[in-house]
C-alpha cells in the first residue's frame, strides 16, 4: 500500500485523474489538499528565502572585485619633468612611471610606458603605450617616424593619430596638466573596454 | 509535488524522456521511499542536518578561497580582507566560522542518539565505524582550518595542538615533522593544513557520507529503540514526505540561527601571529577545551599515559561500540552500563571545558591577559583595512655608481626608515619611482639640508663625502 502513490508517479498519466487523492490513506499526507499546498508553499518561501540570505551576500561576494568600492579611487599626478624637457616638436619621448597600484589585497609598483608628444594644435600631450587594438606595447620607430605595434601591424602618426593597420582609434591620450612648470600626468583613468593593459 | 490537478503532460514526457535514459525518477523513488520502522520522528533529523552544514561550509569555503592566500606572509592579511573590505566577506566567513561549531554540536547530538537508541546494533558495526571515521575527519578540519587566519590565536592553538601530537609514542615525533612540514611553525605549516583542509579530508568526508548512506540503506533505519535491531516488526511509513518534512524544518531551523549568528555576531579576528610573544595566553576553541583541561593533569613521564593512552583509549571504546554492546536489547534504560558509560564520558567532558574556564576566572593574571587579548582584537578589528606592499617589480641592473649608492643608503641606515630598497615603511615615504618627482639636483640639495616636513619626521642632514652622496643620489634615482 505504501508504494502506491510512487508507483503511480511512473504509470502514464491518466487525463484529469489527481494521483494524490487516490491513496491518502496509505501516505501520512494531509488529507486536504489546501494544507498540502500551504505546507509545499511554506516549503518554497522558505527555500526562497534561504536562497536569498544566502544568495545575495554570495553574489556580491564574489563580485566584489568589480564593484567601484575595490577600485582604487585615487587620481595619481605623476611628475614627467620640467616642461622645458618636451619642446620639441615631432619626436615623441618615452618615459617610464612608476605607479602604485591596488592589486586586491596587496599595493604593487607597475611600469608603465608613455610618450610624451604633441598633438595636431602643438599643444603638449601624453599618449598610453597600450595599443587600443588589443593591448600590445606600442613602440616608436624613428627611422619610420611613427609607432607601430608589434602584434598586428598598427601604425600611428607622431602625435598617436592612427595611420593604418587593425586598431580602430588612435593611441590613448592620458590626462595631463602643468603644475609649477612641471607636466604631470594622470596614468590612472578609467579603463576603456578593450584597452586594459 | 504536484500542485496543480491537471496532469502537465509536457512535463510529464521530458521526465519519462530523463528516466529512460538516466533512471532517475527509479533513484528518486527509491531513495525517498526508505521505510522507516515505527514512523518519521524528530529525533532522526540530526544527520541531514550534518549534510546540510556540509554544503554550506563547502559553499562559503570555496567562497573564501577566492581571497585568501595561504602563505605566512598572506593568510592574515587575506583574512583581514576578506573580513574588512570585501562585500559580504564578514558574514560569509561568520557563517563559515559558526558552521563549523554547528558541525560539533550536530555531531554530538547525532552520535549521541544513534547511541542511545542502540541504532548500531543489528548488523550495524561498519555503519558505525564509516561515523567514527567521519567524526575524526571533521574534527581535522576543525583542527585544519582553525589554523589558517594565521592569528595569534590559531598559531599558537596549532603550535599546542601538534605538540600534543608529538608526545604520541615512537611515531609522534614524525608525525609532528609531517604536519608542520618542518620542527618549526611556519608557511610549509600553513601550506599542509591548507591541502588538507581544502581537498584531502573533504575528499574523504564525501566519500565516508558515501558509504555511510549506502550501509544505513541496506541496514535500514533501526527505528524505535523497542523495535528489535534486526527486524523491527513495526508498521513502516516512508521518508518521503513526513520526515524530509521534518528534516527540512530542521535545516531551516539551522540556516536561521547561522544567519542570525553570522550578521548579529559576526566572527572577528585578532592582530597577525607573532611566535617571539611571550605573554599571549592561547585557548582552544570551545571543542577542544576539555583536552586543554585534561592536559595540565599530567606530567612528567606520567604525561603519555594522560596526553596519548587515555584519550586513545576512549577513542577505541568508541569505536568499538558495537562490539562491545552487542545484546539486542537497544532501549537506553535497559542498557545501563552503556548508557552509565556514555553518561560519564559525556559528563567528564563538560566537566573538564567548565572547570578550564573556572581556572581561567580565578586566575587573575590570566584573567587579565585574556581581557587584553580580546581587546587587542577588538582594536586591531577597528582599523581599516592595511594593504601589504608587495615586492617591488623586476629589477632593474644597477651601475656601478648606484651600486655604490645601495652601500651608502644602507651603512647611514636609511633603510631603517624608507625600508629596504626604499619600499617605505610607516615612519618615511616610499622612494621607488622618487626620480620622476625629483630632479637629481633636487634631491641632492634635500638630503644635504631636509625641509621641513622632512626633519619633522626624523630625516636627518646627510654627513658624508660629496662622491658618497653622488652615489646616493644616482642609486635613490635608479629605483624603480
Amino acid at each position: 500500500m505504501m508504494l502506491n502513490e510512487m508507483q503511480l508517479m511512473e504509470l502514464p498519466q491518466r487525463g484529469g485523474e489527481e494521483c494524490g487523492q487516490k491513496n491518502d490513506e496509505a501516505s501520512q499526507l494531509p488529507q486536504e489538499p489546501g494544507r498540502r499546498s500551504f505546507l509545499g508553499v511554506l516549503g518554497f518561501v522558505g527555500a526562497a528565502a534561504a536562497a536569498a540570505a544566502f544568495g545575495i551576500p554570495l553574489i556580491r561576494y564574489v563580485a566584489y572585485p568589480l564593484s567601484a568600492a575595490a577600485a582604487s579611487a585615487e587620481k595619481k599626478w605623476i611628475d614627467l619633468g620640467p616642461l622645458e624637457d618636451f619642446a620639441t616638436t615631432g619626436v615623441p619621448v618615452q618615459k617610464m612611471v612608476s605607479i602604485e597600484r591596488l592589486d586586491g589585497w596587496q599595493k604593487t609598483d607597475t611600469q608603465q610606458a608613455v610618450y610624451v608628444t604633441h598633438d595636431a594644435q602643438g599643444s603638449v600631450a601624453v599618449l598610453s603605450a597600450v595599443c587600443p587594438h588589443l593591448g600590445c606595447s606600442v613602440g616608436w620607430h624613428a627611422e619610420d617616424a611613427k609607432f607601430v605595434c608589434p602584434c598586428h601591424g598598427g601604425c600611428f602618426a607622431a602625435n598617436g593619430e592612427r595611420l593604418s593597420g587593425p586598431p580602430p582609434r588612435g593611441l590613448n591620450s592620458l590626462p595631463v596638466k602643468t603644475a609649477g612648470g612641471r607636466l604631470l600626468v594622470n596614468c590612472q583613468p578609467a579603463s576603456k573596454p578593450g584597452t586594459s593593459a | 509535488m504536484k500542485m496543480t490537478v491537471q496532469p502537465n503532460r509536457k512535463a510529464e514526457r521530458i521526465l519519462q524522456w530523463m528516466e529512460e535514459r538516466t533512471g532517475v525518477r527509479t533513484f528518486l523513488v527509491r531513495v525517498l521511499n526508505e521505510p522507516i520502522p515505527g514512523g518519521p520522528r524528530w529525533a532522526y533529523v540530526f544527520g541531514s542536518g550534518l549534510l546540510l552544514l556540509l554544503v554550506t561550509q563547502l559553499i562559503t569555503g570555496v567562497a573564501l578561497a577566492l581571497y585568501y592566500v595561504p602563505a605566512a606572509n598572506s593568510a592574515h592579511t587575506t583574512v583581514a580582507y576578506i573580513t574588512k573590505l570585501v562585500s559580504g566577506g564578514s558574514f560569509i566567513r561568520s557563517v563559515h566560522a559558526y558552521g563549523s561549531r554547528m558541525i560539533v554540536v550536530l555531531l554530538i547530538a547525532h552520535l549521541g542518539q544513534t547511541f542511545l537508541y542502540g541504532a548500531f546494533k543489528g548488523r550495524r558495526e561498519i555503519l558505525w565505524l564509516s561515523g567514527v571515521c567521519l567524526f575524526l575527519m571533521m574534527m581535522g578540519m576543525a583542527f585544519t582550518g582553525y589554523l589558517l587566519p594565521w592569528d595569534q590565536r590559531s598559531y599558537f592553538a596549532t603550535a599546542v595542538g601538534t605538540n600534543v601530537m608529538g608526545q604520541a609514542p615512537l611515531v609522534g615525533t614524525l608525525m609532528k615533522r609531517l604536519l608542520r612540514g618542518g620542527e618549526e611553525m611556519g608557511t610549509l605549516t600553513l601550506s599542509r593544513f591548507y591541502v588538507l583542509h581544502v581537498i584531502v579530508i573533504p575528499l574523504g568526508i564525501v566519500a565516508f557520507v558515501a558509504l555511510h548512506m549506502v550501509l544505513f540503506r541496506k541496514a535500514g533505519p533501526a527505528g524505535p529503540p523497542q523495535a528489535d535491531a534486526v527486524e523491527p516488526r513495526l508498521a513502516e511509513k516512508p521518508f518521503y514526505p513526513r520526515q524530509l518534512a521534518m528534516d527540512v524544518a530542521f535545516a531551516g531551523i539551522l540556516l536561521v540561527i547561522l544567519v542570525a549568528l553570522a550578521h548579529f555576531a559576526p566572527v572577528g579576528l585578532g592582530p597577525e601571529a607573532d611566535p617571539s610573544s611571550t605573554q599571549y595566553i592561547p585557548r582552544p576553541e570551545w571543542y577542544f577545551l576539555p583536552m586543554f583541561q585534561w592536559l595540565k593533569y599530567w606530567e612528567g613521564p606520567r604525561a603519555v599515559i594522560g596526553i596519548i593512552v587515555a584519550p586513545t583509549i576512549v577513542l577505541l571504546l568508541f569505536a568499538l561500540v558495537p562490539f562491545l554492546d552487542r545484546g539486542s536489547e537497544r532501549r537506553a534504560r535497559k542498557r545501563l552500563l552503556a548508557t552509565g558509560a556514555f553518561a560519564v564520558v559525556l559528563g567528564g567532558l563538560v566537566l573538564l571545558g567548565l572547570l578550564s574556564k573556572r581556572d581561567d576566572r580565578r586566575n587573575p593574571g590570566i584573567t587579565r591577559q585574556l581581557a587584553r587579548q580580546e581587546e587587542e582584537a577588538r582594536r586591531y578589528m577597528s582599523q581599516p583595512f592595511q594593504p601589504v606592499l608587495a615586492a617591488p617589480a623586476a629589477a632593474i641592473p644597477v651601475s656601478g655608481q648606484a651600486k655604490a649608492g645601495q652601500a651608502v643608503f644602507e651603512a647611514h641606515q636609511c633603510t631603517i626608515c624608507h625600508g629596504d630598497g626604499g619600499v617605505g615603511t610607516k615612519l618615511a615615504p616610499r622612494l621607488i619611482g622618487i626620480s620622476s618627482q625629483l630632479s637629481p639636483d633636487e634631491m641632492t640639495a634635500l638630503i644635504k639640508s631636509p625641509n621641513a616636513k622632512m626633519k619633522g619626521g626624523g630625516m636627518p642632514a646627510f654627513k658624508g663625502t660629496d662622491e658618497d652622496l653622488r652615489n646616493l643620489v644616482t642609486y635613490v634615482q635608479s629605483l624603480r
